[in-house]
């Protein structure tokens, strides 16, 4: 059986006044100034520099790190490097209610998983998702675990072709290894 | 089940049945890409594919619009990465003398009603304007598509806007989307597709409609249609379709997310102020507010249209001493058409500066940024603090920014 749960400490983007933070969009992800660069791996230092309170986010965040964050997180420009400063740090998965549609294709497109969840709004502000939480998903069930409370509540699964490009690696992976471009 | 005008749209592009939420594999009819993001598209290119063919050179495109001619080195060399690639895969450059892509796409008649179009440009669904289903994606998404030829799609719901009463002068296209704005916000139409009817929206020009489905991106919506045209309208997008024009309609049992309605009647101007599109409020409200400098042009409003009503109000005026007026039209075509009935004329002797065509207002364009402290009044659809330099920026109409500029404070043009 092939594996279809990620594990990992959760960061909630919270603002001061303990709300999840909502339309955060690509400068505050990864500001323009930054765009020149183009290797990956020198992208993570950058990740939510623009964001109010998470600046120190890079220092702090570690392999397989999940975020989570409020509705309509990466609004804004169709940069790919939003995408890539998280896959730079090896940021396992972000969860949000929603994502702008740009920014969701990109991630899904670089093999990045990105979790849908209404709910986690009302969790993450009521104190039942804290950062350093350790949580579990299952992104083909949708069943989630806050390992740490003994809590679950549900995620949108992936859809089919974010499941299958997930596991071929990346969008040109996928389109290499199905005959669907065909 | 009936199905709305992207359902149907989409539904033309693939084999998958095309219902709202569903995912599908669309086929793309038309596949670009900018001086931003194109330089990207073509280094994915060369290292995922190497010298494997294009799916359709006859369908792939750049086009260089955001800083043209380049100024500053990172922009040129770029534009010549992509000039280096199209003529290696033999592939047409609409380079820095033609203006805005998706405005090019569309005189050109390479964006059809029904068709669909996809490139690295987030107001790419301005062609909602004229029936085609236009999208905005990443730069590997474009690469993909410029080696297939198809990219996959969750087929978005649609929200229908009734617009009620009459759009009256001095009330222009530009504030009838400011006010949609301010009533939508960015959460009703988030994610979804629009489709706007009632008299207001029918009775649009083709400019008209350009500027009211160029802020959909900004209301977080997928693509906005008016399913209705009038005669005018159909004529216009004729003229570079080059065949009748037969859109898509909603059928009338096709379902919607929700139906909402909005009230325009005696609608005055508007004028959108930072540090976001949709902080909407009447020119009432803002009236006397010191301006620096003012931009005409943009995706939103760079249309022959649009700098002729401003030229109409600027004629035998003269923009007011120490305020800098920059006049952008969208394309080579627009130029055209101002030079022909003298209209740039007209805005030059009123003290504007003529820029060449493009996007130039926007981001790090061709015509200069704002320094801290200045405050700019814009045609454009984005005032996000820091979008075009330092200073502060308000959103309004071509007739208001012409006013404002005479004034050198914000203004209707009935102040004039
Ligand atoms: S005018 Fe501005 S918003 Fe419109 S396409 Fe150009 S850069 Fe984008």
């Amino acid at each position: 059986m092939e594996k279809t749960t990620l594990r990992g400490r959760i960061w909630v983007l919270l603002d001061r006044s303990g709300k999840l933070i909502e339309d955060i969009d690509t400068d505050q992800i990864y500001h323009n100034a930054f765009l020149h660069i183009t290797e990956v791996s020198e992208m993570g230092k950058y990740a939510l520099g623009n964001l109010e309170g998470w600046k120190d986010f890079p220092a702090k965040a570690a392999p397989g790190d999940i975020l989570v964050a409020g509705r309509n997180f990466g609004a804004g420009s169709s940069r790919q490097q939003a995408v890539d400063c998280f896959i730079s740090l090896k940021v396992g998965a972000i969860l949000a209610p929603s994502f702008a549609s740009i920014y969701f294709r990109n991630a899904v497109n670089s093999g990045l998983p990105v979790l849908k969840s209404p709910r986690i709004e009302r969790l993450a502000e009521g104190g039942e998702l804290e950062s350093g939480d350790e949580l579990e998903v299952d992104f083909l069930s949708g069943q989630a675990l806050n390992v740490s409370k003994n809590m679950s509540f549900a995620v949108e699964p992936m859809s089919t072709v974010q499941k299958e490009i997930f596991r071929a690696g990346n969008l040109f992976a996928f389109g290499r290894s199905s005959n669907r471009k065909a | 089940m009936g199905k709305t005008v992207v359902e149907k749209i989409i539904q033309a592009h693939t084999r998958d049945e095309a219902r709202a939420g569903r995912i599908v594999w669309m086929d793309l009819d038309i596949r670009s890409a900018r001086d931003f993001g194109g330089p990207n598209v073509v280094k994915h290119y060369e290292r995922e594919y190497g010298d494997e063919l294009l799916a359709d050179r006859t369908k792939t495109f750049f086009t260089f619009d955001l800083c043209a001619p380049a100024c500053t080195l990172r922009y040129a060399d770029n534009q010549q990465a992509c000039r280096d690639f199209a003529l290696k895969h033999g592939i047409k450059v609409y380079d820095v003398d033609q203006g805005i892509g998706t405005h090019v796409l569309m005189e050109e008649g390479l964006a059809q009603p029904n068709s669909t179009v996809a490139g690295t440009d987030s107001h790419m669904n301005i062609l909602g304007a004229m029936g085609s289903f236009g999208q905005g994606m990443g730069d590997v998404d474009m690469t993909f598509a410029f080696r297939t030829g198809r990219t996959w799609f969750e087929v978005p719901e649609t929200t229908r806007v009734i617009i009620k009463g009459a759009l009256k002068k001095p009330a222009s296209a530009k504030d009838l989307t400011l006010f949609l704005l301010k009533e939508l916000g960015t959460k009703r139409l988030a994610l979804k597709a629009a489709e706007f009817y009632g008299q207001a929206a029918a009775g649009l020009s083709l400019a008209g409609r350009l500027t009211l489905c160029s802020l959909i991106t900004e209301m977080a919506g997928i693509v906005g249609f008016v399913p209705e045209y009038n005669d005018a309208a159909r004529k216009e997008i004729e003229r570079f379709t080059g065949a009748p024009f037969s859109p898509f309609v909603a059928d009338e049992d096709a379902p919607y997310a929700e139906t909402i309605e909005i009230n325009v009647q005696g609608l005055s101007p508007q004028v959108a102020a930072p540090p976001s599109p949709a902080n909407v409020k009447p020119v009432a409200d803002l009236r006397g507010v010191r301006i620096n400098s003012g931009f005409i042009g943009s995706c939103t409003n760079g249309r022959t249209e649009d700098l002729a009503g401003a030229a109409r109000i600027l004629k035998g005026r003269k923009v007011k001493a120490g305020v800098m007026l920059k006049v952008v039209p969208a394309t080579r075509r627009v130029y055209q058409e101002l030079l022909a009935r003298g209209i740039l004329r007209d805005l030059f002797e009123s003290g504007a500066i003529i820029v060449n065509p493009g996007c130039g207002g926007c981001a790090e364009g061709h015509v200069g940024l704002t320094g801290k402290g200045e405050v700019q009044i814009s045609t454009g659809n984005r005032n996000f603090a820091g979008k075009q330099g330092k200073g502060e920026t308000y959103l309004a109409s071509p007739a208001v920014v012409a006013a404002s500029c005479v004034l050198g404070q914000i203004a209707s043009p009935e102040d004039l």
